[in-house]
């Protein structure tokens, strides 16, 4: 019973991981909580629907349909409403996320209509015992993708130029500009990785929880945010972290009784985790200078 | 002198104005945290929400006067922002403002879960007491209140703080104490206005407090400028009064509400008014413009 417990919440946890690093990967380089990003999820579980019924395409194309689609998407978004909120304050970006998250949102309540909508079936789901759990192939299917794509933005981080660029942005912006780095490409590159992670997510948890609605990004958005900040925000093994184990610890919460406080289980944890590490769990200590 | 104001307006106006000014007093209160001190607080609608539960149970339970409920209501949700602010105060920027917005949406599930709260069915049948000329005089009293602490010992230690914390902490000023002061009072103003709101509207239900709200009020003052007072009350009306005057193109305002606020804020990005303050304005002649980053805010 808590292993199956568990493997739902790794389950979960690995979409909220999915979303989280797209925020922290945003938040390493330019400080900017984006909170448009739930939003991208949200139109990235859309695509897919579209992919599937007028389309009559299969998992993977939709996948990948939706992936390319929010790319497009964030990076247009990091152009129009942050990019020239660059050198403003720091609430100024803030306040035009949160204006183009209004907005996507009630662009797709006119386009679909508020109501949520049924993701069509694309695979025949089985359920397969192994010892004490049983786990469905959608299950199987959400953690290959998760693992597969973070192995692949791990690769791209790590050993790729743009990643390294990645990584010397968000250690040191100006240094990372004087040292050549088109620090525009990277931001841009940034976006358009974390809102193909973000549609993914979208499209995974649409199959998931058979359900896609206009307002899903909302709470999915803050609680991989959540995710994001309790592994230490700016950090990608953090991200990953923090994901897994908020979608765990909220399973075991349901299970345990708190069902009725499922949306408040995170939020606690954060609360929790961040007066004893302030930065997060893998977050690096902030530097106070004179 | 509500007859006055009837005279001349209809219910409609009136309501809206009522609104206004109940808007204002909250975002006043978000002023003082985020503006003037510099303290990120993402969770300005859980307060509202505190101080409207406790008002509206008072009076609904309890037949306590009016003024008293909302007295009772203000103080319990700066309570309550003291409590919260004693342990998160010491996080740092974002960080802080990510703990409040989870406060925040801790409150909201909680009021939903409670049973003197209605729960997902909300509370009905709160009086309508909240009328034009009484919350016409809060937003008088709290604007007062807010020009003399501005230019205060203690409303220049707030703006010590938000532009230096160390250099702050050297002059000898105390920064959790400050902090925590300042916090209560902003929460303080936020419970007021949340009590006002309930004897408004006559209904509370928790998913009307949810951090859409909270950076609703966080807008209000971004638009208007961080930490000036006249900001805050044009910002607050612009963003009050815009969606009334979009309702021409129905379901397509917020659309449209959300355009705007990306183009002010590439327009503006200090908001609209950034950095006047409402002193300097009426002052004759300012030797020389000291060199405060007004529009700094939660650097």
């Amino acid at each position: 019973m808590l292993s199956q417990q568990i493997l739902n919440g790794i389950t979960l946890g690995a979409t909220y991981a999915l979303i989280a690093l797209g925020y922290t990967m945003v938040y390493g380089i330019i400080q900017l909580i984006n909170f448009a990003h739930g939003e991208i999820y949200m139109v990235g579980a859309f695509v897919g629907v579209l992919m599937v019924t007028v389309f009559q395409q299969g998992l993977l194309v939709s996948l990948g349909a939706a992936m390319l689609a929010c790319m497009i998407m964030g990076v247009t978004i990091e152009r129009i409403a942050y990019r020239p909120l660059r050198r403003s304050t720091r609430l100024a970006p803030l306040i035009s996320a949160i204006g183009v998250s209004i907005f996507l949102q009630t662009l797709m309540t006119k386009i679909k209509g508020p109501q949520p909508v049924a993701f069509p079936p694309v695979i025949n789901d089985a359920l397969y015992k192994m010892g004490p759990v049983e786990i469905s192939k959608v299950q199987i299917i959400i953690l290959i993708v998760a693992s597969l794509l973070m192995a692949a933005l791990h690769f791209i981080v790590k050993h790729v130029k743009i990643g390294k660029a990645m990584r010397a942005a968000s250690e040191d912006y100006d240094t990372a500009a004087l040292m050549g780095i088109n620090v525009n490409q990277v931001i841009s590159f940034t976006f358009a990785i974390g809102s193909a992670l973000a549609a993914a997510g979208g499209v995974l948890v649409g199959i998931y929880f058979n359900s896609v609605s206009p307002f899903m990004g909302v709470t999915a958005g803050l609680k991989a945010f959540c995710a994001a900040v309790l592994g230490g925000i700016g950090s990608i093994p953090g991200a990953m972290l923090g994901g897994l184990f908020l979608g765990v610890a909220e399973t075991l919460g349901i299970a345990g009784g708190f069902d009725l406080y499922k949306d408040a289980i995170a939020f606690t944890l954060l609360i929790i985790v961040l007066l004893f590490r302030p930065t997060g769990l893998l977050g690096r200590p902030i530097q106070r200078k004179v | 002198m509500d007859s006055i104001f009837s005279m001349f307006l209809n219910d409609y106006y009136i309501q809206v104005l009522t609104m206004l000014g109940i808007y204002l007093i909250g975002a006043l209160g978000l002023n003082l945290i985020t503006g003037v001190t510099g303290q990120l607080s993402f969770g300005h609608a859980a307060f509202l929400s505190i101080g409207a539960y406790t008002s509206a149970i008072l009076s609904l339970k309890l037949h306590i006067p009016f003024a008293l409920a909302i007295l009772a209501g203000g103080l319990m949700a700066g309570l309550w922002g003291v409590l919260l602010g004693y342990p998160t105060l010491r996080l740092t920027g974002d960080y802080l403002g990510i703990a409040t917005l989870g406060f925040g949406e801790i409150v909201r599930v909680v009021f939903l879960n409670m049973s003197i709260t209605g729960g997902a069915l909300g509370l009905a049948g709160i009086p309508r007491s909240a009328t034009l000329t009484a919350v016409l005089f809060v937003v008088i009293l709290t604007v007062w209140a807010m020009v003399r602490l501005e230019n205060s010992r203690f409303g220049r230690s707030l703006v010590a703080i938000r532009e230096d914390e160390i250099a702050a902490e050297a002059m000898g000023v105390n920064i959790t104490t400050t902090k925590i002061a300042a916090f209560a009072i902003g929460t303080f103003l936020a419970g007021i206005s949340g009590g006002l709101y309930a004897h408004l509207i006559q209904y509370l239900n928790p998913s009307d407090f949810g951090f859409i709200k909270s950076f609703e009020f966080l807008t209000f003052i971004v638009l208007g400028g961080l930490g000036s007072i006249p900001g805050v009350i044009l910002g607050t009306s612009v963003l009050t009064l815009a969606p009334e005057f979009l309702r021409f193109i129905a379901d397509y305002r917020m659309m449209v509400y959300g355009l705007l606020m990306v183009l002010m804020m590439i327009v503006r990005p200090r908001g609209l008014l950034g950095g006047v303050q409402l002193s300097r304005l009426f002052a004759k002649k300012k030797v020389q413009q000291t060199g405060t980053s007004a529009c700094g805010g939660a650097n």
